[in-house]
């Protein structure tokens, strides 16, 4: 080892992961291939609501290279016959799922022997909501009805993928169809079809909060502004889809399940207790990992087969999504229709905000369905202070592929409502957009404070951020060369957005976990293990997939060390490495599992400090650590290095009364409070009036994530979080048809932009440590997300609103905004409907624009 | 089944395959190379782009069948006695990939594009690789480590002619 004088936190250093990456050598799941490894295909309904009324799998089993073949009713007693392990104990839920179940397809057998009421419905669900939530049962293979199209029902064992696929073709399901439901509002409606008839409703609960007096907030004041949002559902699209193997061990009767995933630890319990595989018997292996964005922090029924399918045939199965299956069956995001009302008085000061969200659940729950929005609720006030709020959310069931985390997960929704009416809240009071967010802001504050949520913020300085993005744009040019446009009548209209957002990270502390319903267990682990050579292994409970964590955590344990990062082996995403841990999401991994890193190896400081005490025969107070050496104080020829202790420490000759041997440390961090990053973001838009294309010509963000281990790595977050929020703006959006077909079902049809559709971004930073840890870390992997869907949609709405136009949805697609401009200028319909796929036949009079119009 | 040859990254290798085996599969699956990548097996995106004759292609678009008698280049033949291509290189200085899944697929398409149009422009590159997603990076980084390619290459002209 090195000893490093020097710091390596706040440096870029470079990526030790790229090597494996650029050239082609990294382990992804897709490239395990085990002896007698067999590969398993889905059958997946065609419908998105049916009864199931027979299946017929048996010139299936007839074709070349077939080994088997799977129907949801064979594989029942796989999770009846095997006692399920304690769920509370696993998940951390401590409320029977027992009394929730009201749902259509709970199975007919009990199997009393075990203990188990056959009752009790099944499903991935982790987070509940709410004492009153409807969980439906969920099946890894639908047996008696299908919920959503892309439901799996069948499942294919072969010698080859191709053949598994063939083979597909030769079962027979006969289906009844059912009355679908895909529309949100029309989901809450008196009569609408359900998509759990067993439940008598779509409403999955009703989820309240209130603070202040939001009556007489309303009832005093000058002005009020009402926004009507839509949230698109979003596909994640990680570049790698979803795959796993799973292997039987013949040695200890366990298995061990490679899968593609952002949870292995969270996988490993779930599924331990989903198939009663006692949890010591499991290991849980998330190699390379190309891509997650939420949609991989999540257990599959995918994976659950995949194990049953090991035990019950006793050889390795692999299963590899295609692309069209990661579109039907991987958890899509958002999907919300927002309401969003703010009291202010009239200087533009707020009084109080209420919000309304219908939030789209899909067919069924996975891990963290229901708490989605309630990640939203606590945001929705944002970086504004005011007394009085009140939220209400109503989960609604949809014959739709199931919703869960996608990259931002209810706080991007959170920053678009509030960050829109922020604006409506300018134009109604005449202030400028920047001016209406400062006099709202709180005080910069550096210590924790309270929101109208009732949550605290660990820190935050808003004008700061604001002030500098003003600079950093040239805010006052941008109005100048907009006026000059507007006036001359140029048909591309300059637009400029902004975006103020803070978000809630670093999930969680356990305690407040419980509290909303998600069990618990928000802490991260690291151990810090210095071996007999003085080189260093950190061991986290983190599972990074393209953030970076082998050389961040590298750096921040070099710096504690006094070593290099190259010194430093960073192990993770095996539970048999590390046996405890709680995963990648939610901006967790600096702000609570690389602060365990830094704590962790400050303990192995700490015993490496009694050693070279007791080796250089001083008192420990008299110890100094500088640059990896131990020196007595006034004496800096009297010292050891960290190598000669991690020597000492492992050889154990001679080590201080009782002490045991190796410098080898773990830290369990929870978190006493989130973090709360936050920025500030300005798009700058050139909206083409005669064609509706817009183009995003700068983008700045001012984002404040406290101290940056990496800033390489942190603006390479915000770049890709930034484009995915762009993406989400005026791109992507997943449409069913009525009969819940996905019809954006491919590459082809659902716009992932690809690099011209992408901007280059103005970054800078402030810094603002957060009080919820020693580092001061906020976390950054969400930030671009939350705060430029906003910036980009108050952009292209501030360049058309001299047209009058208020407001467009997104994705703020061509069409979307030509219809808007026509919309404003009293088009007939007819216009619209005659050209929506082509290019607009008719285009804008400029000269017909001045001075707007109405909608 | 057909029996084809291909050079792959500079070993000969014969195989019997059905026709409509995708070359994605039999690079994977017959030839064992891992770093090819499947990301839609649909031709949209790119994250299985090798070259053919040294032009680039995506593997999932083609048939192995069609390959027969061909050369083909994977991320793993750019590489020289351990030394990486200067695209390599600069995808790992410029921090031009995170997951890195898209990345071999996005550093052939790279060095297609450059072979045909040394002097592209940003938007050119932008458009050149138009075709292979990145969900990660904002391409931002990609494109600028295309670009420190070119300067390289122009500095090595610079020296070459001095």
């Amino acid at each position: 080892m090195t000893q490093a004088p020097e710091k390596f936190v706040g440096g870029g250093v470079p990526r030790k992961e790229d090597p494996a990456l650029v050239t082609g050598r990294a382990n992804w799941t897709d490239n395990i291939k085990l002896p007698g490894m067999l590969h398993a295909v889905f059958m997946r309904s065609p419908y998105a609501h049916a009864k199931i009324t027979s299946i017929d799998v048996s010139a299936a089993k007839e074709q070349p290279g077939v080994v088997a073949v799977f129907t949801g009713e064979d594989l029942l007693d796989e999770y009846e016959k095997h006692p399920r392990e304690n769920p509370a104990a696993v998940t951390g839920y401590d409320v029977s799922l027992h009394d929730r179940t009201q749902g259509h397809s709970v199975t007919g057998e009990t199997d009393g022997a075990d203990g188990q009421d056959s009752d009790e419905p099944r499903s991935f669900v982790s987070w509940i909501v709410h004492d009153e939530l409807k969980i439906p049962h969920h099946d890894p293979l639908a047996h008696d009805e299908v919920n959503f199209a892309g439901e799996p029902v069948a499942v294919v064992v072969a010698s080859d993928r191709y053949k598994a696929q063939d083979a597909i073709e030769f079962i027979e399901v006969d289906y009844e169809p059912m009355d679908v439901v895909t529309d949100l509002e029309e989901a809450m409606t008196e009569g609408s079809p359900l998509a759990h008839e067993g439940f008598g409703t779509n409403e999955a609960y009703t989820w309240d909060l209130a603070t202040g007096d939001i009556d007489e907030a309303f009832s005093k004041a000058d002005v009020t502004v009402k926004g009507h949002y839509l949230q698109p559902r979003l596909i994640p699209n990680a570049i790698e889809t979803r795959g796993v193997v799973a292997n039987p061990d013949p040695v200890n009767g366990g298995f061990t399940v490679y899968t593609s995933t952002q949870v292995p630890h969270i996988t490993k319990a779930v599924l331990s207790s989903y198939l009663g595989v006692p949890e010591q018997k499991l290991r849980l292996v998330a190699p390379d990992v190309g891509g997650g964005f939420g949609s991989k922090l999540n257990v599959y029924a995918e994976e659950v087969i995949a194990l049953v399918l090991a035990r019950r045939m006793g050889v390795p199965i692999k299963w590899i999504e295609d692309r069209s299956e990661n579109y039907l069956a991987t958890i899509h995001g958002r999907g919300q229709v927002q309401d969003i009302e703010v009291a202010a008085d009239s200087e533009g000061k707020i009084l109080g905000m209420k919000v309304n969200l219908l939030a789209d659940m899909g067919a069924y729950l996975h891990l963290n369905t229901a708490g989605i929005p309630l990640l939203g609720a606590f945001m929705y006030p944002g970086v504004y202070t005011f007394p009085a709020y009140s939220f209400e959310c109503i989960g609604v069931y949809t014959n739709k592929t199931p919703t869960d985390a996608y990259r931002g997960a209810g706080r991007p929704e959170a920053a678009y409502a509030v960050e829109r009416i922020m604006d409506a809240l300018a134009a109604e009071t005449g202030l400028d957009p920047a001016e209406v967010r400062r006099r709202n802001f709180y005080e910069p504050f550096d210590e924790p404070t309270d929101t109208p949520a009732g949550i605290q913020y660990d820190s935050g300085n808003y004008q700061l951020t604001l002030d500098r993005v003003l600079e950093l744009a040239d805010y006052e040019g941008l109005r100048e060369e907009q006026r000059r446009r507007r006036e001359s009548g140029d048909p591309v209209q300059l637009g400029i957005g902004f975006s103020t957002y803070t978000e809630i990270c670093g999930l969680a502390p356990s305690q407040v976990l419980s509290a909303l319903g998600a069990g618990g267990a928000g802490w991260e682990m690291a151990k810090v293990q210095m071996l007999a050579s003085g080189n260093v292994e950190v061991i986290t409970g983190t599972t990074p997939h393209g953030q970076g964590h082998v050389t961040s955590w590298s750096q921040i344990a070099a710096d504690v060390l006094g070593v290099t990062p190259d010194d430093v082996e960073v192990l993770h995403g095996d539970t048999a490495i590390a046996p405890y841990g709680r995963d990648t999401y939610g901006s967790r991994s600096l702000p609570v599992g690389g602060v365990a890193v830094h704590l962790a190896a400050q303990k192995v400081v700490e015993k490496a400090k009694k050693i070279a005490a007791h080796m250089l025969e001083a008192a420990e107070d008299d110890i100094e650590f500088e640059g990896g050496t131990f020196s007595v104080t006034g004496s800096p020829d009297q010292n050891v290095t960290m190598t000669d202790v991690a020597g000492a420490a492992y050889m154990a000759n001679n080590l201080p009364e009782g002490m045991q041997p190796v410098l080898s440390e773990e830290y369990f961090f929870d978190p006493p409070n989130f973090t709360f990053p936050f920025g500030a973001h300005i798009c700058v838009t050139e909206v083409d009036t005669e064609t509706g294309f817009v183009k995003i010509r700068d983008y700045f963000g001012v984002d404040d994530c406290g101290p940056i281990i990496n800033p390489t790595i942190v603006d390479g977050q915000l770049h890709g979080g930034i484009a995915q929020g762009v993406a989400q703006a005026l791109y992507e959006e997943a449409v069913y048809d009525e009969e819940g077909n996905l019809t954006t079902g491919s590459m082809v049809d659902y716009l992932i932009p690809g690099a011209p559709e992408l901007p280059n971004y103005t970054l800078e930073r402030t810094v603002t440590p957060s009080t919820s840890n020693e580092m001061g870390v906020k976390g950054v992997g969400e930030a671009g997300t939350i705060g430029a869907p906003p910036a980009v949609i108050n952009s292209v709405v501030d360049a058309l609103s001299p047209y009058g136009i208020t407001h467009v949805d997104m994705p703020a697609s061509p069409w979307k905004v030509w219809q808007a401009i026509q919309d404003a200028q009293g088009q007939e319909a007819g216009t619209r409907d005659a050209d929506r796929s082509g290019r607009p036949a008719q285009a804008v009079d400029s000269t017909d624009t001045e001075g707007g119009s109405t909608s | 089944m057909r029996r084809i040859q291909m050079t792959v990254d500079g070993n000969a290798h014969v195989a019997e395959v059905e026709p409509r085996l995708l070359l994605l599969h039999h690079l994977r699956e017959n030839l064992g190379i891992g770093g090819v990548h499947p990301g839609c097996n649909t031709t949209s995106c790119g994250a299985c782009t090798v070259h053919i004759d040294g032009e680039s292609v995506k593997s999932c678009t083609i048939l192995a069948v069609q390959a027969d008698g061909h050369e083909i280049t994977t991320v793993r033949g750019i590489t020289e006695n351990g030394v990486w291509h200067p695209m390599q290189q600069a995808f790992h200085e410029a921090h031009g990939l995170q997951c890195g899944y898209c990345t071999p697929g996005m550093i052939m398409a790279s060095i297609s594009l450059l072979k045909e149009n040394p002097d592209a422009t940003e938007q050119e590159i932008r458009e050149g690789l138009e075709g292979n997603l990145c969900r990660c990076t904002g391409y931002e980084n990609i494109v600028k480590a295309v670009q420190l390619v070119q300067q390289h290459e122009d500095e090595m002209a610079q020296h070459a002619a001095s």
